[in-house]
């Protein structure tokens, strides 16, 4: 076995080159066709699950109060979760960071002398990007979801939380499969790569010494470890390696089971316009003595990373609502132009830009918080009514508006203050709230129009320069009498 | 979506906030729309001092600044008359932002709410509160219509314009792709998001001409401003002399359909 290897940093620093990277995307009319006809396809998914928009809003709303309801008393069910839990025999683990959360998982690991942890999919390993900490540490982990399969033979990182392939064509899917799969020649025919996938993925489901799964929705009164999943392979990995390690964020927590099918039928509509998942799962224990099945080992961490930082304000708290479906990246028209790399952060899309701050700080994240329109379809289409629209602005507000302060309510608050854009800023308010001010400004704007630089910065990259009219709408009506 | 709200008895005075945008770069719209409820017989008042609702500084993450500015525009509008705002934008800000802007200052929250009922974006009044059914007086005509994103998502108001249109029944509406998506205007993210912003007004011209309209008309001069402004500076590029995508506010269309 190994020796514990120093920490893993992670290196997600999404605010540098994210408009070269949304750039790159921009200016290719393959990827903004294709990521505009995929996104058009779960769109229009999703409407035909909803073909009653009363209906919708009534759920929409339940769904929100159920995580507004569970999320006021987190403190309190997270204790209960681990105590019925712990009575169920599942160990429970707390980490605070990522690095914490890897020490846990490998520190199992290393215990069972494990070789290959088999994943199902979960977006907090990739937020802790466990697999780089496994590889480091010398465990084999292989993705066996299939998106996440595929993205992981490509070495890149899912480009949405649903569907981290996304941005992949067959041909490309194909590719990869003829280079990096042993013994496979080159087919693009859907059916057979999926095949080809499972062959491979059920020798190592045998051989698998750990099993490593997220959580939808943990269950506090029953101690219910809940996974949705389309492909199997999650039951497979909670399932068939001796042991089952399940890793998810501390906010992922209900109190009662009957909160979950509210939550699963909003989850599964609005995510890929499903009625219910292929697999539904819950895990309320090891295999007990007597059974023939399941692992002899069942652990949970259950993971901060800033989470409750966004939980200890009100408003920003809104965003542990979340349940994951990925609707809003589906309707977001910023997303279908550059899809997820060009955040660079592991949630991507509209929650990418609201929950990402809180887990890389606003000094790494700054420049996603103003990469959005404030057009709202992302709040629209939310389950649990997330307003992401009015939790970006607040975040703009604690990036830029103030200089960074003593005790702020987030990390990296003040980190893209500017004094001169601040300047610029009092300066319009000085004059925008002075009649007197203004009116001479506009004057001077409508007569020296002339003037008028035909450059205006990043205005006139696409657009003709804006010129003030010659005269205002009070010069019209003075001279109309 | 918020439902609009309750018709009101029929004013005979309104107030009308034409926005800092239609001051300075659309005044022939705001002319237009004054002009318009004039014709219904309503008096229209428009108060001199006004400025701008705050919106660009409030969404820029700047609110101390968006406080001042709409500090000043709370003053404005004594009476109890509706305030009518040419731009579901500038309306929504108003109507929905302002008790929050304020909402830790009792007598500015006060007074923001008691405004923010009386808010009505210009289409949404000519057609809950007047009840008006325009009457067409002009030839034959294709136009598309473009609701702003706040028209649509924060007002409720998306289908008042095109229920005007539909009145009148010498005009087609053709129906574009993708119309509820955003024409990537966003006030300053146009500016600090170019290339993104940029790439959502190119496919939003796309599909606007890809109608064979002959004109776009839309309530919003911000995203009027976008739109136009890239149309513009693509028939630019490619050398054309009379603009492939004209466009205005839905009033001055309206008006001049109705005019006989």
């Amino acid at each position: 076995m190994n020796a514990p290897q120093t920490p893993h940093t992670l290196h997600f620093m999404p605010s540098a080159g994210f408009r070269a990277r949304a750039k790159d995307v921009v200016d290719n009319p393959f990827l903004r066709q294709s990521f505009r006809g995929a996104m058009d396809f779960l769109m229009s998914k999703r409407a035909a699950q909803f073909p009653d928009a009363e209906e919708l809003e009534s759920l929409r709303t339940l769904g929100e109060s159920i995580r507004q309801y569970n999320l006021a008393r987190l403190p309190d069910l997270l204790e209960r979760l681990e105590a019925r839990l712990t009575a169920n025999g599942i160990q429970v683990h707390w980490a605070e960071t990522p690095d914490e959360a890897n020490e846990i998982i490998l520190g199992i690991c290393r215990r069972h002398e494990a070789k290959l942890m088999v994943k199902g999919k979960s977006m907090v390993s990739e937020e802790i990007e466990l697999n780089h900490a496994a590889e480091a540490a010398g465990i084999g982990a292989l993705e066996s979801d299939m998106g996440e399969y595929i993205v992981q033979l490509a070495d890149e990182k899912p480009s949405h939380i649903i569907m981290p392939a996304i941005h992949k064509t067959k041909e490309q899917i194909a590719k990869l499969f003829a280079e990096n799969v042993p013994g496979v020649d080159y087919t693009d025919n859907v059916d057979a790569l999926i095949q080809i996938g499972r062959r491979v993925l059920r020798e190592k489901f045998q051989e698998a010494d750990i099993g490593l799964s997220g959580v939808n929705f943990a269950v506090a009164e029953t101690g219910t470890l809940c996974l949705v999943e389309n492909e199997g392979n999650g039951r497979m990995c909670t399932t068939a390696p001796p042991v089952h390690i399940a890793i998810t964020g501390i906010e992922k927590i209900v109190e009662k089971l009957e909160h979950v099918p509210p939550l699963l039928s909003l989850l599964t509509r609005s995510a890929t316009g499903q009625n219910i998942s292929t697999y539904f799962n819950m895990i309320s224990s090891p295999r007990k003595p007597g059974e023939k099945d399941g692992p002899s080992e069942v652990h949970l961490v259950l993971l901060d990373n800033g989470r409750s930082q966004a939980y200890a304000d009100e408003q920003l708290r809104k965003t542990l609502q979340c349940i994951r479906c990925g609707a809003c990246m589906n309707h977001c028209p910023v997303y279908t132009r550059i899809g997820g790399h060009a955040y660079g952060t592991t949630y991507p899309g509209p929650i990418g830009k609201i929950i990402s701050p809180h887990m890389l700080g606003l000094e790494a994240t700054k420049g996603l918080v103003t990469a959005s329109s404030l057009c709202g379809a992302c709040g629209e289409v939310c389950p649990v009514k997330i307003p992401i629209p009015e939790l970006l602005i607040r975040l703009r507000e604690e990036a830029f508006s103030a200089p960074p302060r003593a005790n702020p309510a987030m990390r990296g608050q003040g980190a893209g203050y500017s004094g001169l854009i601040s300047a610029v800023w009092r300066g319009w308010a000085a004059v925008y709230r002075s009649p007197s001010l203004y009116r001479v400004a506009t004057w001077m704007g409508s007569r020296l129009r002339g003037l008028v630089p035909s450059r205006q910065g990043a205005w006139t990259s696409v657009r003709v320069p804006l010129k003030p009219a010659p005269k205002r709408l009070r010069d019209m009506l003075k001279e109309r009498g | 979506m918020k439902p609009a709200q309750s018709p009101p008895a029929r004013p005979s005075d309104v107030y009308f906030f034409a926005t800092c945008v239609v001051d300075q770069f659309f005044p022939g719209a705001g002319m237009d729309a004054i002009t318009l409820l004039e014709s219904q017989g309503i008096r229209v008042h428009f108060p001199e001092e006004q400025t701008c609702c705050g919106q660009p500084a409030y969404t820029s993450g700047f609110p101390d600044e968006a406080r001042k500015v709409a500090a000043h525009q709370l003053t404005l509008f004594p009476n109890e008359w509706p305030v009518v705002v040419p731009s579901g934008s500038c309306a929504g800000m108003m109507k929905h932002h302002y008790p929050t802007l304020f909402a830790a200052d009792p007598i500015r929250k006060a007074q923001a709410e008691k405004l923010s009922a009386r808010i009505y974006e210009f289409t949404d009044f000519l057609v809950n509160v007047l009840g008006w059914h325009p009457e067409d007086h002009g030839d034959a005509c294709t136009v598309v219509l473009h609701t702003s994103c706040s028209a649509r998502r924060e007002m409720g108001v998306h289908l008042t314009g095109r229920k005007l249109l539909g009145d009148l029944h010498k005009v087609t509406v053709a129906q574009q792709d993708h119309e509820s998506e955003c024409c990537g205007f966003g006030g300053t993210f146009s500016v600090k998001q170019p290339e993104i912003s940029g790439a959502m007004v190119e496919d939003k011209v796309k599909a606007l001409k890809a109608t064979g309209a002959e004109r776009v008309v839309s309530a919003d001069c911000g995203c009027l401003m976008n739109i136009l402004g890239h149309a513009a500076w693509k028939d630019r590029q490619e050398g054309r002399a009379k603009p492939s995508l004209p466009g205005e506010h839905i009033a001055s269309f309206l008006l001049r359909r109705t005019s006989k």
